[in-house]
């Protein structure tokens, strides 16, 4: 079992989710500077959060066209796991590999703090360790990440089942004031076509041990490196 | 002046445009032996200004202790240095951005955190942790709402982006702020005890190397500017204010913590204040050495910038460092790695000079220590006039009505509007976020902790400076205690109005002195911090501001303590006693709309008992719940930790405003089990604590004596509800009115 | 040498919080009669280009490649 982290720039969650993966897989990933344009082989890839190039244009539109995301598209092609979190998400987008876009928050400021989402789908590597329907809390921090989708995306992707993770209450109802950001249907974590590319805005690397206020996000983690290390 | 050729003759009135004082530029002259160019004298005003010279400070700024077994180093480096065990050190310093704020609050505030990031990171520290300590006018005040929005979006567009959590702060509403808001930010960074980088240029002929952003004209005289009081002018001086680029500064983090892996630094300083004027400065002063630079090896992001507008610009992101020689090369991949600028520009000399060249001409020769050592006043001071008397009568009493009141009073109110907005979860190391007494952030991958806060009581200060100053900085301390840390050290910034006041330097030098009691009395000393004059507008001074910033080690974040009521059926413990003060109290100016009395007085003896004996009951594991009693007194302090916990307390004593809402000093409320209650209570007896038990923890409401029952959902309610509620109000237009 | 004026705006039918931020502070400000505002971004880029059907056909590729999100935006090019 083995994972890459892509490190642009203005990364800055790329420690945290080394931290995370390397407590639930016992080693440490590889750390992939942007402009490398050979990434080693790899079970998963995971995009950080950050402000990847400062996003002064768009969150995540100059980390598309750094040499190791056109490395990173083509093993997502290959169907290699890619999990993008917060500007992850945004720069998966952004490239192309998910739909939609993630526009500015709908109270116009960054937003931080816990969220509850709903597991919308088991069906792909990254949730097949959870239960559908279940509630899980991550927190969020970002500014823009409100999903945007046009109807006919928003269709196709309820369709195929591609909503991974939903913005809920606690008790796990779609509610506006459940939604931090002004996402379309609630929209926290999308699948891509071929359902090995998860987006996702929460952050789950924020909750693997007790000290940090919780521990859903390391059985998010757990599931799916079972799940890769099953598929291997 | 800028397009003045540098050859122009130096008249008075150019002079007076630079803030000199016709005695300063005499004196100038005396030192000097001749008459400064006009890049010499621009030079010269703002090594002298109050900002970067402390002329009116100092001779009191040295009576503060500033010394521990476990200080690294102390004041007069970029930040100070404590000693956390594990061969790491924490770095930590506290700074005003208050003018820059007031003027352009986002960019103002922004560039502030980026300030003291580079502070701190310059000293070979990993930042960690940012802390805002905030002061606003009146909410009434038509500004302020566009001024708070300004303040927090920068704060948190800065430090979201660079990736350093905002774990804490504070802020507060006063009238007194009406025209001069306070912005002080905090940044505390770990790094390996033995890998402290100094500012100091050594070795002659070592090359001297820029590194960052471009200089451009922006700032330029913004020291200048700090110094110098509001008028309506200032609104005019809007393009002094500098633009962050907190992007670059992460790039800039990254690529000083990976050059300062290697050995090729000899000296390194951040280029803040008076950017590369006084950053050379005080590298040459501190090695006692010259410097010399040629100004077209500089960096600019316009052409035709002069050598005074290179060496005063406030341009921001960058830094200025000595290497050993031959090491260019090596410091320079790590640079073009991040894709920053790098220049050698200059090099140290033993001229003990700073000297610069210009289209191969010297253009300004000045001694360093002229510059470097600047002027120091020892400025008249009064005591200043005692407060009102307390009213004969207060209005009565309503115990459920009043702690309603308080809980949404904007003081007290959640400021959860403003904490949100801060990433206070990047680095995936905070163990306890805002919202309780300190905030706590794991020293990355051990069990430890560094809990900090930043405390500062001005109604208070300004109705006793002595007693104010010994809150503050006991205050912090207490906050720290109340979560199991043991307090280390303190970093300050100093607020207050013009010196040049008898009334108001009095107020700085006895809130010092108050500060310098409780700092020895508790073991804190001060190790770095900042100090800000001339906050007041149109002769109007702020009220007195020693803001404290405080820094404290648990050794075992799994034995840490907060507010939360964690279980049903505990007993409420309160600490420490008192007679019901309600002086200067919360309580008072909301049910007389106005302040009156003296401050609750700080028996520091006491102080350090009662925290002494709290911390160990916390290190022993007896409780995990533990609040200091402070702002609004023992009633708002329990409903917080109600609210906290979403459990309730049912409390006992006598429904009197002084037991309920008084807010006397030394005090603590713990929730410990049934059967370690009668433990805790002898304990306190044999440390000669005072200790009671004043109520229970569970069900949903709070309770007194078993009547007034508010629900925790109503007193949440309540909390929440004012901040947002505020920050929907009107737009008001930005600045013109 | 030339100049491209770049005028990115967003689609109809995506939602614009800041727009109607905008909107709103106008309306609390007294102006009456706004009917809609729509915020975007305007871009400013000097070519050292004298011929405008090849600086025209640079500038649609900035666009199309990194400018702009066709999933949300709209741009329109103006050379001088």
């Amino acid at each position: 079992m083995k994972a890459a982290v892509i490190v642009f720039p203005g990364s800055n969650c790329d420690r945290d989710i080394a931290v995370a993966l390397e407590a639930c897989m016992g080693h440490a990933p590889a750390m992939v500077w942007h402009r490398d344009s050979e990434l080693p082989d790899v079970d998963l890839i995971a995009l950080p959060g950050g402000f990847s190039y400062g996003d002064y244009l768009r969150s995540g539109a100059m980390a598309v066209h750094s040499p190791a995301m056109r490395e990173v598209v083509a093993r997502a092609e290959r169907g290699v796991a890619v999990l993008g979190i917060c500007n992850g998400f945004q720069v998966l987008t952004e490239s192309g590999l998910l739909p939609g876009a993630l526009m500015r928050n709908r109270d116009l400021r960054f937003v931080c703090r816990d969220v509850w989402v709903r597991v919308e789908t088991t069906d792909s590597v990254f949730t097949t360790g959870l239960q559908k329907g279940e509630c899980m809390r991550f927190p969020v921090a970002h500014n823009d990440g409100s999903y945007f989708v046009d109807d006919t995306t928003l269709a196709t992707l309820q369709d195929a089942d591609r909503i991974a993770f939903r913005y809920v209450t606690p008790d796990g109802q779609v509610t506006d004031d459940a939604n931090p950001n002004g996402s379309r249907a609630g929209i926290a974590g999308v699948l891509g076509p071929s359902r090995n590319v998860l987006g996702m805005m929460p952050h789950p690397e924020r909750l693997v041990d007790e000290a940090q206020g919780g521990t859903d996000g390391r059985r998010f983690f757990e599931g799916l490196l079972n799940a890769l290390e099953t598929a291997r | 002046m800028s397009a003045a050729t540098n050859d122009a003759a130096i008249t008075p009135e150019i002079v007076a445009e630079h803030g000199l004082s016709p005695d300063e530029y005499d004196k100038a002259l005396t030192l000097l032996g001749r008459a400064p160019n006009l890049v010499e004298l621009g030079i010269i005003s703002v090594m002298w200004s109050e900002h970067c010279s402390y002329k009116s400070s100092r001779r009191w700024l040295k009576t503060l202790p500033t010394e521990a077994p476990w200080v690294i180093c102390g004041p007069g480096e970029n930040a100070g240095v404590v000693d956390i065990g594990d061969g790491l050190a924490a770095i930590f310093k506290m700074e005003s951005h208050n003018h820059p704020s007031y003027i352009e609050p986002y960019q103002g505030a922004a560039t502030g955190v980026g300030g003291i990031l580079r502070d701190v990171f310059t000293m070979g520290a990993r930042p960690v942790a940012n802390l805002n300590a905030l002061r606003f006018g009146s909410p009434e005040h038509p500004k302020t709402r566009h001024l708070v929005r300004g303040v927090v979006a920068g704060i948190g567009g800065y430090g979201n982006c660079v990736g350093v959590p905002t774990v804490g702060g504070e802020c507060t509403f006063d009238p007194g702020y009406d025209g001069n808001i306070l912005v002080n930010a905090m940044t505390v960074g770990v790094a390996p005890a033995d890998r402290i980088f100094y500012a100091k240029a050594s070795g002659v002929g070592s090359p001297i190397v820029y590194v960052g952003s471009k200089t451009g004209r922006d700032g330029i005289h913004g020291a200048t500017m700090a110094s110098a009081s509001f008028d309506e002018d200032s609104e005019e001086k809007r393009p002094t204010v500098q633009v962050g680029d907190p992007f670059t500064e992460k790039l800039l983090i990254e690529a000083c913590l990976e050059l300062m892996a290697t050995d090729c630094i000899v000296g390194i300083q951040d280029m803040g204040a008076a950017g590369l004027t006084s950053s050379s400065v005080e590298m040459a002063d501190k090695g006692a050495a010259g410097v010399m630079l040629d100004m077209d090896q500089v960096p600019v992001r316009e052409e035709g910038m002069t050598p005074y507008e290179i060496m005063l610009s406030e341009s921001q992101e960058r830094m200025l460092m000595v290497l050993r020689p031959g090491r260019e090369a090596e410091a320079r991949a790590i640079f073009e790695k991040w894709e920053l600028d790098f220049a050698v520009i200059g090099e140290v000399t033993d001229s003990r000079h700073l000297t610069l060249r210009s289209g191969g001409k010297i253009v300004c020769d000045l001694p360093v220590e002229m510059l470097a050592t600047g002027l120091q006043y020892d400025r008249p001071w009064e005591t200043p006039a005692a407060p009102a008397p307390l009213p004969a009568s207060v209005p009565a009493l309503s115990v459920k009505d009043d702690l309603l009141k308080l809980l949404s009073s904007p003081d007290l109110a959640s400021k959860r509007w403003v904490w949100e907005q801060y990433d206070h979860m990047v680095m995936a190391d905070t163990v306890q976020r805002p919202g309780g007494d300190a905030a706590v952030v794991r020293v990355h991958g051990t069990e430890r902790g560094l809990a900090m806060t930043t405390d500062c009581t001005p109604r208070y200060c300004a109705a006793d400076p002595v007693t104010g100053g010994r809150q503050a900085v006991a205050e912090a301390w207490r906050n720290l205690t109340a979560s199991g840390a043991r307090p280390l050290a303190v970093t300050d910034c100093l607020n207050f109005g013009n010196p040049q006041r008898a009334p108001v330097m009095g107020q700085f030098v006895l809130c010092i002195q108050g500060m310098g009691e409780a700092c020895r009395v508790l073991d804190f000393p001060v190790v770095s911090g900042n100090v800000s004059l001339y906050n007041e507008t149109d002769f109007a001074s702020i009220p007195p501001t020693p803001q404290i910033g405080g820094l404290g080690l648990i050794d075992d974040i799994g034995r840490m303590a907060q507010p939360a009521i964690r279980a049903e059926g505990e007993t409420l413990i309160l600490i420490g006693d008192g007679e019901g003060h309600l002086g200067a109290s919360l309580y008072l100016r909301m049910a007389t709309g106005a302040d009156a009395g003296m401050p609750p007085p700080v028996d520091l003896e006491k102080e350090r008992r009662n925290g002494d004996f709290v911390r160990g009951l916390i290190a022993e594991g007896v409780t995990t719940t533990c609040h200091d009693v402070s702002d609004g007194g023992l009633l708002v302090a329990a409903a917080e930790m109600a609210m906290a916990g979403g459990i309730g307390i049912a409390l006992e004593g006598p429904e009197d405003a002084g037991w309920l809402f008084g807010e006397d000093q030394g005090r603590y409320l713990l929730a410990v089990p049934e059967d370690a209650v009668e433990t805790v209570l002898k304990a306190a007896r044999s440390a000669h604590v005072a200790a009671a038990a004043v109520g229970s923890t569970g069900g949903s409401a709070l309770t007194l004596n078993g009547a007034n029952a508010i629900c925790v959902d109503e007193l949440r309610a309540a909390n929440e509800r004012w901040f947002p509620a505020y920050m929907s109000g009107p737009v008001e237009s930005g600045g013109d009115d | 040498m030339m100049k491209a004026k770049v005028h990115i705006t967003l689609k109809t039918g995506v939602l614009d919080p800041q727009g109607k931020a905008i909107s709103h502070a106008l309306d609390s400000l007294g102006f009456d009669g706004i009917e809609d505002v729509r915020q975007g971004k305007y871009i400013e880029i000097r070519l050292a280009e004298t011929d405008a059907e090849t600086a025209r056909s640079k500038v649609e590729a900035m666009c199309s490649r990194l400018l702009a999100n066709p999933v949300i935006e709209n741009y329109s090019i103006e050379l001088e």
